[in-house]
């Protein structure tokens, strides 16, 4: 079933494409890898998908509904939970209201004890649980990350925006961390992860995407996108600028 | 429960006290009572979500003005729910047009607020009605007024408390807190400030009419002083506006100091008004309460 159809969306900042006619159809329960060199417009393409940005142009159908331009928190109760490229937590919150958020206000609206269980499941998950009721602003950046996770996962979102969730973490964190997502992608949450960690990117996604300067430039099996020529020289330039 | 028993315990008594005070103190009991209430009705809104508003005396005058203009020809209980009316209809006018702003516009907004309604009721009065002045006739003790203000602060603390423990409360903190988070977690960010902003200025408005009746004789001038706006911002801020009982720790030994500094120092006051409202954000940004907590764990910690 097609959860989520990206229909020639575009999005202009004055005279520059930052989306440009972006197309791409995702299956239920399927992870896509997002690449693109810096300021290709993933995290553009992914502000677009979760509302805090309109489109110029073009329609985001989910679950059969479109969501292109509609507002943001209408966009998370319709099942879309993300992560931001920068870090961003309550920190005068503990660690279980943070997360109880979107489990009270999001997708499916839950309040008191069945709220408050969706949240510590998603902070066991993260492995945050002994710490529910510390105080938010005194955790550590990777920990900050991973409470930024937990709290899209206690969403119960259909669909999962994790943009670079990946990026600074030390080894053994980034196996945690990779382990972490492909349980999540099992459990039948659809994924799109903006990722620059080829290992990553490599273990866990199937299928990926490629952008540079706005477009779209390869879709499709990962190791075949990954070998594609235009890939290649939107990485690396090509062979006659080199 | 036992924090809520004493607290009704509290009110009993200062229901009470007014029937052994002299009619000086009773005074003194009605300046607190209603900075408490103003205090406390303003942090409903503002403390949480750190949108600092200085219409507090747009609306308190409002509430003032109600009485003033409608004293004479409605019953009292009806001129206090047209007073409340005209607040919400304001508060919701008002905050569809600015919630939207943000940190220091939405500041800079409600401060001229206040002079906008001072300066629209003037026009009105000098060029409608032909006055400027009214008299306040109605026949309400100074202990009545008493009761009603102190009915208003337990209002005003209790419906934080109950907001608190609801759905709102937790929205109007993650607002506080990162507006883009609240709105990625569902949050519907215009109607939860909508809601409490309309609240807080309704009560704020109400204070303003059960005050009236003090002055007698009431003109713009006289009831849309912002002093009190920023009194009541440095009230909730010393002792914590995010907090349930901080607007009431703040409120009650401003009020005095601010009463002794008035008699005393009639011409230099605002003087000590702007020093410790630069004290209160440099020393103890986050109030009295934050800053015992601190120290109690910093002692605990050493006692460890």
């Amino acid at each position: 079933m097609t959860l989520l159809h990206v229909d020639t969306v575009s999005r202009f900042f004055g005279g520059l494409k930052a989306v440009d006619q972006v197309s791409f159809e995702m299956e239920s329960g399927t992870i896509m890898g997002l690449l693109g060199p810096n300021g290709s417009g993933k995290t553009t393409l992914l502000n677009l998908i979760s509302g805090f940005l309109a489109p110029s142009s073009g329609r985001i159908i989910f679950n059969g509904r479109n969501l292109a331009g509609a507002r943001v928190d209408k966009i998370a109760r319709a099942g879309i939970a993300r992560t931001f490229q920068l870090v961003r937590i309550l920190p005068s919150l503990t660690l279980l209201e943070n997360v109880m958020l979107p489990a009270v206000f999001g997708h499916r609206a839950h309040w008191g004890k069945e709220a408050e269980r969706i949240a510590r499941e998603a902070l066991e998950k993260t492995g945050l649980a002994d710490r529910a009721g510390a105080s938010a602003g005194d955790l550590n950046y990777i920990d900050q990350k991973r409470l930024e996770l937990a709290r899209a996962l206690a969403a119960e979102p259909e669909l999962l925006l994790l943009d670079e969730w990946l990026a600074g973490l030390n080894p053994t964190e980034l196996q945690e961390g990779i382990k972490l997502i492909e349980s999540l992608s099992g459990s039948g949450i659809t994924i799109i992860m903006v990722e620059h960690i080829m290992e990553a990117v490599r273990a866990l996604c199937p299928r990926c995407a490629v952008m540079n300067a706005g477009r779209l430039i390869a879709d499709g099996e990962t190791s075949a996108v990954l070998s594609n020529k235009a890939v290649i020289a939107a990485y690396l330039g090509d062979a006659e600028d080199a | 429960m036992i924090r809520l028993a004493i607290a009704l315990l509290g009110l009993v008594a200062l229901a009470v006290v007014p029937l052994f005070a002299s009619e000086y103190e009773l005074g003194l009991l009605i300046g607190m009572a209603t900075y408490v209430a103003l205090a406390s009705a303003w942090a409903l809104f503002s403390g949480q979500t750190n949108y600092i508003s200085l219409a507090t005396v747009a609306f308190y005058g409002t509430g003032a003005y109600t009485v003033a203009v409608l004293n004479e020809s409605l019953p009292y209980p009806a001129v206090l729910l047209c007073a409340a009316l005209i607040g919400a209809g304001m508060a919701l006018l008002v905050g569809l047009s600015t919630l939207r702003l943000s940190g220091i516009y939405f500041v800079i907004f409600t401060f001229g607020l206040a002079e906008l309604v001072r300066q629209l009721i003037t026009w009105y009065e000098v060029s409608i009605t032909g006055t400027l002045g009214r008299y306040i006739f109605l026949d309400l003790t100074a202990r009545d007024i008493y009761w009603q203000m102190l009915a208003l602060a337990a209002v005003a603390i209790g419906l934080t408390a109950w907001i608190n423990r609801t759905r709102l409360g937790l929205a109007l903190r993650a607002i506080g807190d990162d507006e883009v988070v609240a709105a990625h977690s569902g949050i519907h960010l215009a109607r939860t400030k909508l809601i409490a902003f309309t609240l807080s200025a309704t009560l704020i408005t109400l204070v303003g009419a059960v005050a009236s009746p003090r002055w007698v004789y009431v003109e713009p001038l006289i009831v849309f002083n912002p002093t009190v706006s920023f009194l009541t911002v440095i009230m909730a801020l010393l002792g914590g506006a995010n907090r349930l009982w901080g607007p009431l720790v703040g409120a009650i030994p401003l009020f005095l100091l601010f009463e002794w500094l008035s008699v005393n120092f009639p011409d230099t006051y605002p003087i000590f008004l702007g020093l410790l409202f630069i004290a209160v954000v440099f020393v103890l940004p986050n109030g009295v309460l934050a800053g015992l907590d601190d120290l109690r764990a910093r002692f605990g910690r050493r006692g460890k």
